[in-house]
């Protein structure tokens, strides 16, 4: 079973990867607002900049 | 919201909508190729005369062009479709590079092409959704590299700082598949279409796997997960049920998925703590899993209504609801007890179809139902042929998972029946063949409503591309960019570091663990195994050949090649296999289902005669068997010449074949052909047979399983 000798480090190495990402995105702010991300995508930007809304404007 | 920006300050940018197109194109089209290939091989199984008596066309040519149709060329090009459609918007910004993405969707169309040519021709490395050889699975990295290249270019040129949680699944896919694509694809070629995995055994068999179930977790899962998270919400005008949790079962998904791949394994002779971990892992998955379904179907909260109305609600909602279910199959099949009964039988089929169909195309019926009018400016054509399409394929699925449900469970309990004497109840595994065949005929008829939806889906997009408005202008759309909406303290260089020193930076690591990967694993593999049995030698170069010309015929796809340590398996097949048995075996053949019976001790348990006989007409020898014919073996020539090759590659890779073996071995595999032919002549062969391919295969099949019965080592001299 020597392919365990790559397979785990290369999994560890793998969720250290995602890990490390995880941290980046945290202390860059990506998850400091998790209400409004979920509304953003709802907005379509216009040809001149303006956002309009296209969700329900029913609101939980 | 950011802070007010001026006006000036806003760029003008439009999105590359015409890629997407090609790709919508694509989907369409290899969808419609795979499904009716899928139909073909499921009618074939049912009735074994639709193989036609054709090299190219047999079962075990056809099965994989279809998986890979489905999951490369349908799926691949639908998470393309959808990926570059929503990243784009997500991102506020332009794909990377037009050329590139052409690139790219001319790469990726040409692989498949060149794919299923070569499939069909019987070029395979023997490994399931890992079958092109080496120069197409270069060309998939090559493209998948391109793929991400343009991808996190993307994300670089942002006007959105905050990443969508459907960015992050997109991430967590192309990293992810890259590195499985790549360590799982490793071989040493032969020539320019046969190569061999550096892995043998056990080894192959868990990287495969590892492999396998991660192409289901990053290729079917985790981008169709994403783009969920993106139509869904647009579609249901709402917004994500929880952000939160979308966050946080993503996260977990993509930690515990990559363990999950022993669960393939159970029973097999994988050590024990690692299929314990896999199975331990798998079911743990079962709550990032439904964190997900879950979202995905509150979203539509309070927007119910609309699924009688809107097509991409109803197939989105179908979907989420099939991924729930496969979901939940999942892990109950990865408990021990239950795969005791469930592998190797059809009701792994059943789920994986639930998988692929339930959620995949479902899914991607839903995105496209919502891309295509919105892309073509215009409505579609006909919200009644989309009712059709969302009520056959809801059907034509049950159909498919019910019958293989009770195909499955049959044969297992058959599989295991001992009467009170402790004998097999059904010593003749066609028995337990003939009884399921009438389920063969109902998952085609499943298989068939399904493709019937499908031509309906693209009637319905051939109609409303064709009636949507000629002049098709990109929309130019406004938006600041980041610098400009950011607060400057340092911020410049973060943005560095994400740019494009990073991606390069993450590219050359990869090349060299690629690099570093093909250096040391040979010489690991070349020393310690976990048992050693010195009754175990390597095949002779005839077996070899042999052997090579089974994993050309997919036999493996229908037959095994491990027996389990259960009582029923020790009567009907022998012992248990080892993994010191498989040391040497390039690629592992120890298959995933049992159409027919597993082989790993068929060697000597029948006369060359009866396997004379069973490849060029099965049915001489079991008069009710479904297997096709394969009278070509008996015209077409062993390749003698490729052998010194072949062990030349084979002793790099540390099976212990000596420099004389390799110099001897045409003369070898040619004396032992016309030791069985002889032998086959006495039992009333006529014509000439020594040079044929028919010899290699027999003397592969009557070698396999007997290492162990040796009573002492022998020099194989044959």
């Amino acid at each position: 079973m020597d392919i365990l000798i790559i397979l785990i480090p290369l999994a560890i190495g793998l969720a250290l990867f995602f890990v490390g990402l995880f941290i980046w995105a945290a202390s860059k702010g990506q998850y400091d607002d998790l209400e409004t991300p979920a509304q953003r995508i709802l907005y379509e930007e216009n040809h001149s900049g303006h956002k309009k809304y296209q969700g329900d404007h029913r609101h939980e | 919201m950011s802070s007010p920006v001026e006006q000036d300050q806003l760029e003008s940018f439009s999105y590359d909508d015409k890629l997407i197109k090609m790709f919508i194109y694509a989907t369409l089209f290899w969808g419609l190729v795979a499904m009716s290939i899928g139909v073909l091989i499921a009618f074939q199984l049912a009735d074994w005369r639709l193989n036609f008596g054709l090299e190219w066309l047999t079962f075990g040519r056809m099965r994989p062009i279809h998986t890979n149709a489905a999951i490369f060329a349908f799926v691949g090009n639908a998470i393309f479709a959808g990926v570059y459609h929503s990243t784009q918007r997500l991102c506020k910004a332009r794909l990377f590079n037009d050329l590139l993405g052409r690139i790219h969707f001319w790469g990726w169309q040409i692989i498949i092409v060149l794919g299923a040519l070569s499939l069909a021709m019987g070029k395979t490395m023997g490994k399931e959704y890992a079958e092109l050889e080496w120069p197409l699975a270069i060309a998939i990295a090559v493209v998948w590299v391109i793929f991400a290249v343009n991808f996190f270019g993307t994300l670089w040129r942002r006007r959105e700082k905050h990443l969508y949680v459907a960015l992050w699944f997109y991430i967590a896919t192309i990293v992810t598949i890259a590195v499985l694509h790549i360590v799982n694809n490793i071989s040493i070629p032969v020539s320019l279409m046969k190569s061999y995995p550096i892995y043998a055994g056990v080894q192959d068999a868990l990287v495969q796997w590892w492999y396998g179930h991660n192409a289901v977790a990053f290729f079917l899962t985790t981008p169709f997960l994403g783009l969920m998270y993106y139509y869904v919400p647009k579609a249901a005008k709402r917004p994500i049920y929880s952000y939160r949790l979308s966050i946080i079962h993503f996260w977990s998904l993509v930690f515990i998925y990559i363990w999950a791949g022993p669960h393939h394994l159970l029973y097999t002779s994988l050590p024990e703590w690692v299929q314990t971990l896999g199975m331990v892992f798998s079911i743990a998955l079962w709550a990032p899993s439904w964190g997900g379904m879950i979202n995905g179907l509150l979203t539509i909260r309070g927007a119910w209504n609309r699924l009688r109305t809107e097509p991409t609600l109803k197939f989105m909602a179908l979907a989420i609801t099939f991924y729930g279910m496969a979901t939940f199959e999942g892990p109950l099949l990865s408990i021990k007890s239950v795969n005791a009964l469930a592998h190797y039988t059809d009701w792994i089929v059943g789920h994986v179809h639930s998988g692929t169909i339930g959620w995949n195309y479902m899914l991607i019926a839903g995105i496209l139902f919502y891309m295509i009018p919105k892309l073509w400016k215009t409505e579609l054509y006909s919200y009644k042929l989309a009712g059709w399409q969302f009520w056959l394929a809801t059907l034509g699925i049950l159909l498919y998972i019910v019958s293989m449900w009770v195909a499955g469970v049959t044969q297992g309990l058959m599989w295991r029946a001992m009467d009170e004497s402790g004998r097999l109840m059904y010593p003749d595994f066609v028995e337990t063949v003939i009884r399921i065949v009438p389920m063969y005929y109902v998952r085609g008829v499943g298989g068939t409503l399904v493709l019937i939806s499908f031509v309906i889906m693209l009637w319905n997009f051939y109609k409303t591309i064709k009636l949507a408005p000629k002049e098709q202008k990109p929309e130019v759309f406004k938006a600041a960019p980041l610098k400009a909406s950011v607060p400057s303290h340092g911020e410049s260089t973060h943005r560095k570091l994400e740019g494009l020193p990073m991606i390069f930076s993450i590219l050359t690591t990869i090349a060299i663990l690629v690099g570093s990967i093909v250096e040391i694993v040979p010489s690991l593999m070349a020393q310690n195994f976990v048992e050693k049995d010195a009754r175990v030698g390597p095949y002779t170069p005839l077996e070899l050949a042999g052997r090579d010309i089974y994993v050309r015929e997919g036999c493996y796809l229908c037959h095994s090649q491990q027996v389990r340590p259960m009582i029923a398996e020790k009567l009907r097949y022998g012992d248990p296999s080892t993994a010191a048995e498989s040391i040497y075996n390039r690629p592992f053949q120890w298959g995933s289902k049992r159409t027919g019976p597993d082989l790993a001790r068929v060697g000597g348990k029948y006369p060359d005669m009866w396997h004379y006989r069973h490849m060029w007409d099965p049915r001489e020898v079991v008069a009710q068997s479904i297997m096709p014919s394969y009278e070509w073996l008996f015209r077409k020539e062993i390749d003698f010449g490729i052998l010194p090759k072949k062990l030349k590659v084979m002793k790099s890779l540390g099976v212990p074949y000596s420099d004389e073996d390799i110099a001897t071995s045409k003369e070898s595999a040619k004396a032992q052909a016309k030791k069985i032919a002889d032998r086959l002549k006495q039992s009333g062969v006529e014509g000439k047979i020594k040079d044929k391919e028919i010899m290699a295969l027999i003397a592969y099949l009557q070698r396999l399983g007997t290492d162990i019965k040796k009573e002492k080592i022998e020099v194989e001299n044959d």
